[in-house]
């Protein structure tokens, strides 16, 4: 276990350093932000001095080799954009985001699973199809359309929910949440609806494959013939082998959902680390962009390695195979 | 009796909730870069921190000079001009304002470091003559100085003393400013918080030393980046006024009620650059044809700008053969005569050139920068190719598309110019037209050179007396005309769209200045 995580350990950091790299290489097709910083009647002179003092003039491997030194003693650089530190622009931002994605996440979840299992329980009812068809919508729309068609229905003709903004704040410590006031909440709905749709088809669809699976194997017939309830067998023996799957695909898409909130935070102005990235790409604001891929590629290592962990945890074949492997 | 009091009593709460309730909403595309106002040069951040912070000298809504923390000006010598302050101006922090702010302010600005050092050209110090009097010398006679002023704010010495910031941020070193999230002016308004890219709020400063235009106590400004969520919160009430409205959605923000658009030519001029230089960036015959003449009015008859503006621009844009606008010092109407659309005597002038088969060369848009770039661009390039040419379209990110210009490596590319903050034709001359080298020519075309405009635009810089100076700056600007230096397509449309309870003077500035905004009821 403990192999296991320090190997981890070891891959994520030259994980980070590969995306960096890329990421600098992707940069010197981004134009400068020099236009950007100086005034439109700045000479070439004051120009070339703000490419100077950015580092702009050295070479890639220079600049790249510059902003690994100093994130590894934890310093990211002020932001080109607002000259405000990029950690603290982070750190900012990152409740909004994490709020976000895990109230989409929960829906998903929450609502998912049981939809899932509605469909596969009831194939043919009205119900299933109208589902069925309504999870093809949801997975064939692009996200920012559905964004823009909730704001439509419930901002300007019904008027119920706000169309940008996380409403009202509370900061908690550094940690600024909107769960704590009615308009934080209401601020809440819309981007998470729209975050958590495509997450949610999969969900449900997945689980209703997997479900109508287990149910045609040898044990559920096993279990129907020692005459348990069909309350029984569908909850407790079914959905438990139907999960594991669920978990994994689950896991992985948690990481989409912090890309896909890009979008999300673009549609309704919600100050999240997404919106934070997509200013920073429109100025060529390098050290945002840089700090913000490595930090999202940290999270990605993180949640796949939990996901590894988890399913050890769940999936006892795999521990006796570790285990034995051990010996 | 009581009860009558109590009744008073009530009603005067009533008022006064009635009348503090004046508050504007107002939304833009981007938020503000920060809010010390020598940090950054970017004109949406200078007109919001100009509700905080002034000027010696300001523009009012018809962008006539007026005073402003100065009373009165007066030119000693050529290279020393005397402002006498005003009296009894105080802080937000209730400092009180003198010629030490002034002196501190204006060598923050010009600081080598300083970004905003090209905005106030040629000041070598301030002397403090006595607590209200301060004498700015000047490296040489400097006609635009009150034009530069209009720009540079002023901020309280002993402020920036006991926060360490006298010194202008410099985004490059890692400290972060103090003055970057904190605000300390003479303003119309003062700051109340800010959370970066959510909510700015400003409360109106009663101390002000001016009477006030405006009737707001309080603005709440919210960046909305994507367009269609600016509209739909304007649309559903929670936004009284965006900067800017998408052209698209004109006819759907008319249509609605209760809101309308706010549309204007605006002062920045649209048109294409034309590489000059001895060989073409992507081209496929030897040598530059853009540097014949006759090609180039080639280009100028084959481009129907009646068209792109019905089409493109939503019959919004002001078509112009001028590169500088009507409200532009340096502007006659003489300027704004156009070559005519004519694609046979395009062809032919393309023949008589020696290319009557065209010749291919890059063409190059930004796309995020300004009204409908990119259609303008693909129309543009539909038009070349009907007139036998062979346009290459490159469409990029302004940071993309103004890199490649600095460099030179394009050959018909789209630029706008608004000459602000000067609002002169000097800014044209002195950065578009005049031969590179020094101060001068940071975007003239490859291979442009007219020494008469050189020799002009020299002239231009230092005469201080207005006709002379104007009628050289005519001159110069109608060389350059004749000479297709450039191409002129368009003065942009301003496009605000607000709701009908608010009143906003659209300058053709596009600044959106809300110390003259009225929310009516």
């Amino acid at each position: 276990m403990l192999g296991f995580l320090i190997r981890r350990i070891i891959q994520s950091v030259f994980v980070m350093l590969a995306v960096a790299l890329i990421a600098f290489m992707m940069f010197r097709f981004m134009g400068d932000p020099v236009n950007s910083m100086v005034a439109e009647t700045a000479t070439t002179e004051e120009r070339d001095a703000v490419r100077e003092r950015l580092g702009l003039d050295q070479p890639l491997y220079v600049q790249y080799g510059r902003f690994v030194a100093r994130a590894a003693t934890g310093d990211f650089g002020l932001s080109w954009r607002n000259a405000r530190p990029v950690s603290t622009l982070l750190a900012e931002r990152f409740p909004a985001t994490a709020e976000l994605v895990l109230v989409a996440a929960g829906l998903s979840l929450v609502l998912g699973i049981p939809l899932g299992i509605l469909t596969a329980l009831r194939p043919h009812s009205f119900s299933t199809q109208a589902l069925q068809l309504m999870s093809l919508v949801g997975i064939s729309l692009p996200t920012f359309v559905t964004g823009i068609l909730l704001i439509l229905v419930f901002s300007v003709w019904l008027g119920w929910l706000p169309s940008f903004g996380r409403g009202t704040v509370v900061d908690v410590g550094w940690w600024s949440t909107g769960f704590l006031t009615l308009s934080g909440l209401k601020a809440l709905i819309l981007p998470s609806v729209m975050l958590c749709l495509f997450q949610l088809t999969l969900i449900m669809r997945l689980v209703r494959a997997e479900m109508m699976e287990v149910l045609r194997t040898d044990y559920i017939k096993f279990a129907k013939a020692r005459g348990l309830t069909n309350r029984s067998i569908h909850f407790h023996h079914a959905l438990k082998n139907t999960l594991i799957p669920v978990i994994t695909i689950f896991g992985l898409q948690l990481g989409g959902l912090i890309a896909f909130a890009i979008i999300t935070e673009t549609v309704f102005q919600w100050p999240g680390m997404g919106a934070l990235f997509i200013q920073a790409v429109s100025f060529g604001d390098v050290p945002v962009m840089a700090a913000y891929l490595v930090l999202v590629s940290l999270i990605f290592v993180i949640i796949n390695t939990t996901v590894d962990l988890l399913y050890a945890v769940l999936d006892p074949r795999l521990r006796v195979e570790g285990a034995r492997a051990a010996h | 009796m009581l009860r009558h009091l109590m009744m008073t009593a009530a009603a005067a709460t009533l008022f006064a909730t009635g009348a503090s309730a004046e508050t504007l909403r107002f939304a833009t595309a981007r938020d503000v870069y920060g809010l010390d106002p020598h940090a950054v040069t970017d004109s949406f951040t200078n007109i919001f921190t100009h509700h905080l912070y002034e000027p010696l000298v300001r523009y009012d809504a018809d962008l006539k000079i007026e005073p402003a923390l100065a009373t009165s000006w007066e030119v000693i010598e050529p290279t020393r001009v005397r402002f006498t302050l005003r009296e009894g101006v105080t802080f937000h922090g209730g400092e009180a304002f003198g010629a030490d702010d002034v002196q501190v302010s204006l060598m923050r600005a010009v600081d080598p470091k300083s970004p905003l050092r090209g905005n106030l050209p040629g000041l070598k110090a301030v002397e403090i003559v006595d607590d209200l009097t301060v004498d700015l010398i000047l490296e040489g006679p400097t006609p635009l100085l009150n034009n530069y002023l209009t720009n540079i704010f002023i901020l309280d010495k002993g402020w920036l003393e006991a926060n360490n910031a006298v010194a202008p941020i410099d985004a490059s070193q890692g400290e972060e400013g103090y003055t970057t999230n904190n605000a300390n002016g003479t303003g119309p308004f003062k700051l109340e918080s800010r959370r970066p890219d959510a909510l700015n709020v400003l409360v109106a400063n009663d101390a002000w030393w001016d009477t006030p235009v405006h009737n707001l106590t309080r603005i709440e400004h919210t960046p909305i980046g994507s367009d269609a969520t600016r509209v739909a919160a304007l649309l559903s009430g929670e936004i009284d006024l965006i900067e800017p409205a998408p052209l698209q959605d004109a006819n759907r923000i008319e249509a609605a009620d209760g809101v309308r658009m706010l549309q204007n030519p605006g002062l920045r001029s649209i048109m294409m650059g034309i590489n000059m230089g001895d060989s073409l960036v992507d081209g496929n015959v030897d040598g530059n044809p853009l540097k014949d003449i006759r090609v180039r009015q080639a280009l100028y008859h084959a481009i129907n700008m009646d068209l792109i503006r019905d089409r493109i621009m939503r019959g919004k844009s002001r078509v112009t053969g001028s590169l500088i606008a009507p409200e532009v010092n340096g502007y006659t109407e003489a300027m704004d005569a156009r070559l005519p659309y004519d694609p046979e005597r395009a062809k032919a002038l393309l023949a008589e050139a020696g290319y009557p088969n065209g010749f291919a060369f890059n063409l190059n848009c930004p796309n995020d920068r300004y009204v409908n770039d990119e259609g303008i661009c693909q129309a543009m390039a539909a038009m070349l190719a009907q007139a036998g040419l062979e346009p290459r379209l490159v469409t990029e990110p302004r940071q993309m598309h103004f890199q490649k210009v600095d460099n030179r490596q394009v050959d018909v590319f789209m630029l706008g110019w608004a000459t602000l903050p000067m609002l002169d034709g000097f800014s044209v001359l002195s950065a578009m037209l005049a031969t590179p080298g020094g101060e001068y020519g940071t975007f003239t075309p490859a291979g442009y050179s007219n020494p008469r405009v050189d020799e002009l635009t020299k002239a231009v810089a230092t005469e201080v007396d207005p006709e002379k100076r104007n009628a050289m700056m005519i001159e110069a600007l109608m060389l350059a005309k004749d000479d297709i230096a450039w191409l002129p397509l368009h003065q942009q449309p301003l496009s605000w769209a607000a709701r009908d309870t608010v009143e906003v003077p659209q300058a053709a500035d596009d600044l959106v200045r809300l110390w003259y905004a009225r929310v009516t009821k």
